[in-house]
């Protein structure tokens, strides 16, 4: 995985509460065999009519956050399916931040597997950095959103932080405690399928 | 002070223990299917890795698998590539398979207990976030994306910060079991708490109205703790789990000195804390029909569509995403619930789709049709269930009934096979999802039970079951 680097965009406002995983991808794309690829598909029923054409209402069309890099969200974000084809889709598309007031589960821990940071605030910032129309800087390292009126602060676990700026490989950080897992299953009562 | 049943198999599983960090946790079964994984194996093979513990590892093929007559090949090209990825994964790496043709093919949250796979006790994941089904056993069972696939593959092992334990305890006496079902306990509760209730939480459902349950009703419980956003359901064992679990195929050995230690450990102490609480009083509530865009968005089948102003109860945003609902869903508040009119009928998934989900369904069917305006199928959660049935003669009942009878997947619940809604039809369904768009783009899904699935493919509308006879 690679570091994550500070980002500078405007933000794209998704003014929208439980945005589930099946509206990130719907299931018709998840019968791939990579990871590559899916930023076509973000949001795909809600970017597209029926004959594929760009839906001129979404955000998403708007040329204006074309190059964005920051999706702010509503309430609940990333809810359903545990599918992480959800955050490889809005990685693909470039968004490698989301903002939101408060995010799913199994969405969350996906997002940190792929490089993309999850910040959640408190509803009030989020309503305000949604009318931003500047840039705003993301600074993983000091935990600090800049924007051009103001620096908040937000919160992140130590070792997803860590995860994030060192682009560390889950499974090999893992193996560092292989004696204790060997250990582990050697007390286990559980047995095999098998 | 005493411990929850959920801290008592999380702290027998701490491999690592890390204060405010996420701890590294034992994962006793892994259960992968072919659309979560693929990507996992890819990225073992690039990493020279193998699969740690094949023995615990446990692969069947169930989202994408056609419905229809199995001996003919797969159209669909990706859906079939899918299938033969994992074919070869398993053969790869050493995974047990239950293929396409095997007897014990079906749905994954239906096989493992039926198998004897899925243990009290133990913790369990699978790729696919209604793993939570298998808590019905007192099992932590966590769905997972497909990074947290590929290192319990490598390590048998998961990084996880320790969910609060949240008790949610239902109360009472249902008066009509068989009309008022565990859906619809379960939509209550989200109901109630809402799709975000549950977040960074396990819960633990308890009380007379979860020990009066079937384990195959308590199934049905813990499968929709994820539409409340938890991070797992769990339900104490008792003589029901461990009847339920004697003498299956997989069950182990020594499974009668586990069910003593089994008696002696998992339940919370009398004295334990959960840090959230919240009671469901069952002698009066109705069956539920959902009907918006959320398994939230739900009320009695008596009732009529709410408002967004009396959804949301004051809240701006809430109200916003009810006015989309409504407008996805084409209803307008007021509207009775028993006046809306339905196309299709869908009785499956790994929520609704066991042998007595179907037996209480059949009940409902028996000597009646298909409204002519309705297109009903019956899709079983596993190759089990559905010769089960017919051995009983189920299938007959069903299909006299106009029902089609398919073969075991996941079928029309997300529609990754050819099992879709068309753009505008409007499904009772089973299933646990109602998202825009999950049985198929521009479709309408309301979530019931079996038995008010079953009623409404007979009146072409739904009906409040509890005027039948099901007797």
């Amino acid at each position: 995985m690679e570091s994550f680097k500070p980002v500078s965009s405007i933000v794209t406002p998704l003014d929208k509460v439980n945005v589930d995983t099946d509206q990130i991808v719907p299931k018709q794309f998840l019968k791939l065999v990579q990871k590559s690829g899916f930023g076509k598909f973000l949001f795909f029923n809600w970017r597209y009519d029926e004959n594929e054409n760009e839906k001129s209402d979404f955000v998403l069309n708007d040329p204006k956050y074309e190059n964005s890099n920051i999706l702010v969200a509503g309430d609940n974000f990333g809810c359903g399916s545990s599918r992480e084809h959800a955050v490889w889709a809005l990685l693909d598309y470039g968004f490698s931040v989301i903002i939101a007031p408060s995010f799913a589960d199994i969405f969350y821990s996906n997002c940190f597997k792929n490089g993309v940071l999850p910040i959640t605030l408190d509803q009030e910032l989020v309503e305000k950095l949604q009318q931003e129309n500047g840039a705003i800087k993301i600074d993983l390292e000091n935990q600090i959103i800049k924007t051009p009126s103001e620096e908040i602060t937000f919160d992140i676990d130590s070792y997803k932080k860590k995860i994030l700026l060192e682009g560390l490989d889950d499974i090999a950080q893992t193996f560092q405690y292989k004696d204790k897992i060997t250990e582990f299953e050697k007390e286990s009562k559980v047995p095999s399928v098998l | 002070m005493g411990k929850t049943l959920f801290e008592k198999i999380w702290e027998s599983h701490l491999v690592v223990e890390k204060q405010n960090d996420p701890s590294l946790i034992y994962i006793d079964r892994h259960l992968v299917h072919e659309v979560t994984s693929p990507q996992a194996f890819d990225g073992l093979r690039m990493n020279n890795r193998k699969v740690r513990r094949p023995d615990l590892t446990i692969a069947t093929m169930d989202h994408n698998v056609p419905t229809t007559d199995r001996s003919l090949p797969i159209l669909d090209q990706t859906s079939s590539v899918q299938i033969q990825t994992l074919e070869k994964n398993c053969k790869d790496f050493g995974i047990k398979l239950f293929d396409i043709n095997s007897p014990n093919q079906g749905i994954v949250h239906v096989i493992g207990p039926q198998l004897g796979i899925t243990l009290p006790g133990t913790t369990i994941v699978c790729g696919d976030s209604h793993t939570s089904t298998h808590g019905a056993f007192g099992a932590l069972a966590l769905g997972i994306g497909t990074s947290d696939v590929e290192h319990v593959l490598a390590s048998q092992t998961m990084w996880l910060e320790k969910p609060k334990p949240f008790e949610i305890r239902v109360e009472g006496k249902r008066k009509n079991p068989h009309a008022v079902t565990a859906k619809d306990i379960v939509l209550s509760i989200i109901k109630n708490i809402g799709t975000g209730g549950g977040t960074g939480t396990v819960i633990e459902y308890r009380g007379q109205g979860i020990t009066d349950l079937s384990m195959e009703q308590r199934m049905t419980i813990c499968n929709m703790s994820i539409e409340a956003g938890a991070r797992a359901g769990l339900i104490a064992p008792d003589e029901k789990t461990f009847d339920y679990l004697r003498g299956r195929e997989y069950t182990p050995k020594n499974y009668e000195s586990l069910v003593d230690f089994w008696k002696d450990n998992l339940k919370t102490d009398s004295d334990a804390k959960f840090e959230k609480q919240f009671t469901l009083h069952i002698d009066d509530i109705a069956p539920q029909v959902s009907w918006g865009t959320n398994p939230g968005m739900t009320c009695d089948v008596t009732e009529s569509v709410p408002s967004p102003d009396e959804f949301s109860k004051g809240d701006s945003n809430q109200k916003k995403g009810a006015e989309k609902a409504l407008d996805y869903m084409d209803l307008k508040p007021g509207m009775a619930i028993e006046d809306i009119k339905i196309d299709r009928v869908f009785i499956g998934s790994c929520t609704n789709a066991r042998l007595e989900d179907l037996i209480e369904a059949s009940k409902v069917i028996k000597g009646h049709k298909v409204s002519p305006s309705v297109n009903a199928m019956v899709v079983p959660g596993s190759q089990m269930v559905k010769k089960q049935a017919e051995e009983m003669g189920l299938d007959k009942i069903f299909i006299d009934a106009n029902f089609e009878w398919r073969e075991a997947g996941c079928s029309m619940c997300l529609g990754m096979n050819p099992d879709i809604l068309s753009p505008g039809e409007r499904c009772a369904s089973t299933s646990n999802r109602n998202f825009e768009g999950r049985q198929g783009t521009g479709g309408r899904t309301h979530l019931v039970s079996p038995v008010m699935a079953a009623a409404a493919a007979i009146e072409g509308h739904f009906v409040d079951v509890r005027k039948m006879d099901l007797s």
